[in-house]
């Protein structure tokens, strides 16, 4: 079973864990190294690629600041077009919704494609005590469903395995033969899931867009799956997170060009979907179409002048594959469904801050998030007012203590750098006690938090024997 | 020569002032070689970045409003720090977005505020400042200077002009070496495992220096190399251009 909740208070010892495994280490860091580079070579050559990024953040932000309005635009154009349309406010409403569609067609099982809106919604879990069962059918989401795992990347939820361990995975719970070879590996998860597209009654997707003035899902994805889940069973739902909206189809020919480039480096992904409506008359399709509109904490984020800049996020996971702490710590050591900077942003600002509290400090604030992002969002700068907040809010029960700690020093810090001369009496005082703990210019060992944190790994340079300050008098002219 | 002597108020920087005023020294050193005219106001303490990176923004927003006064007539202020720089210019706006007044007065000094190389290529127009450093050096781009500031041929273009030099570019060179202000004491295992490779791909660069502009850089990296005892050396690029 995978794990529940937002798990983001045990980053510290999950990312130790992440540090200590060689084999983790090389998976997070060729994979994400590997879909960097695709993305550089995908880029190189778009004539006006950088203009493409303004534009896309121009439109995420006229859609943010007016979402109220193209979300009641969005509903009405997919209720004309004969589809349904599903409010739900929590992630509990998601599935009861779901389930509620499932029990009235009488189905105990159906084919799901990746949607990151199901996992943060747990949407399996949920289903799965009512009887009603989830195939996964994304080869990632497949993997990682087997292993009892989260997904550990946006994009690409299996990244964290190794060919051996999808091997592995396979013979136990597919009863394959034993194979490490990625197609081979493949053909099994196509054999297996190919039956389960034949008998499924009903098919359940997230949406990588919305279109407000057609009412269109628009779906972008490498395997094919999501075709299947979308086109092959008789109820189609579709879970849209109310900040996937777009205004007009033809804005698709701005993201489409920047998601598939920034996320895996492609110019198109293999199979992009457009489906506006159920099957009129005479068409092929599904009979049903239940688009769920997912709050689930993105109003209480939009309230947020500084922080709704996040939801402009497309879901490219191109910030993962930049983010140098990413790839030392991987996607499951942020505790919850999205990982890296941008879940590092959405985590606190979905669940409150108060799960989410040491996210924000996750980051050196490089700034490789914001080069990559294809919407620009100034993904350090929202970390910074994250922290702000953080510190607003009680520390969780464990680390109290250091909390305190913490405020008061800052308090002292401040009150003594106003004044230049507890500034030099400090100073002075420090150096005074320095020869305790220094060795030939050197402190290897600091016993005060929160500096212990520092000697660790690293020796601490001894304070200089004069201050500028001091030497400036011999050398002002 | 500048047919006028420039004045600039030199802004030490806590970490310059008490860890390393060696490398204040030598930059006050090349500035005044320049022909420029150095002056230092001795009730400066902390630029405020502690205290902003870790979430503190009122105890930020006292130490900020402090520098605003003491610089408030300089023509110009260099520090020898991206970090700093960045603070003033890119954050103190920000940390004083909801007063109009003390938001323009920040605007106004993060136009005269300069990090130290930016002010001898760009301001100076200085790329040859005479010194000579016969070692072979790779140069360590800061996240700050790189991204917030745009800083980094500046550098290069400094060292390049350095009689004797021989530069290095190190693997991943855009790349964060783990300091991060409070994140090198909130996650260390992270912050040691970044230096980690930083270290490793100047090794493997052959570069006998790792040079930097940030203080905060040099001596996260300085201190992993010292533990290890790594056969490298940092320096600060003042401390390169100060060489004769």
């Amino acid at each position: 079973m995978a794990e529940t909740g937002v798990q983001s208070a045990h980053i510290h010892e999950r990312a130790r864990a992440v540090l200590r495994d060689a084999r983790l280490q090389d998976a997070y860091q060729s994979s994400t190294l590997r879909l960097y580079g695709k993305r550089l070579h995908g880029i190189e050559g778009v004539p006006g690629f950088e203009r493409l990024r303004d534009r896309g953040q121009a439109i995420k932000r006229d859609v943010i600041e007016h979402l109220d309005t193209y979300v009641d635009q969005f509903a009405a154009s997919v209720e004309r077009h004969g589809g349904q349309v599903h409010w739900a406010a929590t992630g509990d409403e998601v599935c009861a919704v779901v389930r509620e569609i499932a029990e009235r067609a009488g189905v105990r099982e159906f084919v799901k494609a990746k949607t990151m809106v199901g996992e943060e919604v747990e949407l399996g879990a949920s289903l799965a005590a009512a009887g009603i069962r989830a195939l996964e059918t994304d080869l990632g989401e497949l993997i990682v469903q087997l292993a009892g795992d989260r997904p550990a990347h946006i994009v690409a939820p299996a990244i964290h395995k190794t060919r051996q361990d999808v091997s592995d995975l396979f013979v136990e719970h597919l009863h394959s033969e034993r194979t490490t070879e990625p197609e081979r590996l493949t053909a099994i998860a196509r054999r297996t899931l190919r039956e389960s597209f034949a008998r499924a009654e009903m098919g359940l997707s997230g949406a990588n867009f919305a279109v407000a003035e057609t009412g269109t899902i628009v779906l972008v994805e490498n395997e094919g799956n999501i075709r299947f889940c979308t086109t092959m069973p008789r109820i189609q739902v579709a879970l849209v997170g109310i900040e996937k909206i777009i205004p007009r189809l033809s804005d698709l020919a701005v993201f489409l060009r920047l998601l598939g480039r920034s996320g895996t480096g492609q110019k198109l992904t293999a199979y992009t979907s457009l489906l506006t409506g159920p099957r009129r008359p005479g068409e092929d399709g599904p009979d049903e179409l239940h688009v769920v509109m997912v709050d689930n904490g993105r109003t209480a984020a939009l309230a947020d002048k500084v922080m709704r800049e996040a939801l402009y996020c497309i879901r490219c996971g191109a910030c993962l594959n930049a983010c140098p702490v990413y790839r030392k710590i991987g996607g499951h050591a942020y505790g919850w469904v999205y990982s890296g900077p941008i879940g590092a942003l959405v985590t606190p600002q979905f669940n409150g801050i108060g799960s989410a509290r040491e996210l924000p400090f996750a980051s050196s604030l490089c700034g490789a998030c914001r080069e990559v992002c294809p919407v620009r969002i100034n993904i350090p700068d929202l970390l910074l007012h994250l922290r702000a907040e953080a510190q607003k809010h009680p520390a969780p029960q464990a680390s109290q203590g250091a909390a305190r700690l913490e405020r008061a020093s800052m308090r002292v810090w401040a009150w003594a750098m106003q004044r230049p001369w507890v500034y030099s009496l400090g100073g002075r005082l420090l150096r005074l006690a320095q020869p305790l703990l220094a060795h030939q210019g050197w402190i290897h060992h600091i016993p005060l938090f929160p500096v212990s944190g520092w000697t660790e790994g690293r020796d601490f340079p001894a304070l200089a024997a004069k201050t500028f300050h001091e030497r400036w008098k011999k050398i002002q002219k | 020569m500048s047919p006028q002597k420039l004045r600039v108020a030199f802004f030490v920087t806590c970490l310059g002032d008490q860890f390393f005023p060696d490398v204040a020294e030598c930059a006050v050193k090349v500035l005044r070689r320049r022909g420029v005219e150095v002056t230092f106001n001795p009730d400066q303490t902390c630029c405020g970045q502690p205290a902003f990176n870790t979430g503190y923004r009122d105890e930020a927003r006292t130490v900020a409003r402090r520098v605003l006064d003491l610089f408030n007539d300089a023509d110009y202020v260099v520090a020898p720090s991206g970090s700093c720089t960045t603070m003033v210019r890119v954050f103190y706006p920000e940390l004083f977005a909801d007063d109009p007044k003390l938001a323009e007065s920040a605007r106004q000094l993060g136009t005269r505020f300069y990090e130290f190389s930016e002010f001898l290529v760009k301001v100076l127009k200085a790329q040859n400042v005479g010194a000579r450093f016969p070692h072979r050096v790779a140069y360590h781009d800061s996240c700050h200077l790189l991204r917030e500031l745009g800083v980094s041929e500046e550098p290069r273009a400094l060292l390049r002009a350095v009689d004797g030099i021989e530069m290095v570019e190190i693997k991943d060179y855009r790349l964060c070496c783990g300091f991060g202000g409070t994140f090198s004491v909130k996650f260390p295992e992270v912050s040691v495992a970044m230096g980690q490779d930083k270290i490793e791909a100047a090794l493997a660069s052959g570069a006998e220096y790792l040079v930097a502009n940030d203080s905060g850089c040099l001596m996260h990296l300085a201190s992993l190399i010292h533990r290890q005892g790594a056969p490298l050396k940092t320096m600060h690029l003042a401390q390169v251009l100060a060489q004769t």
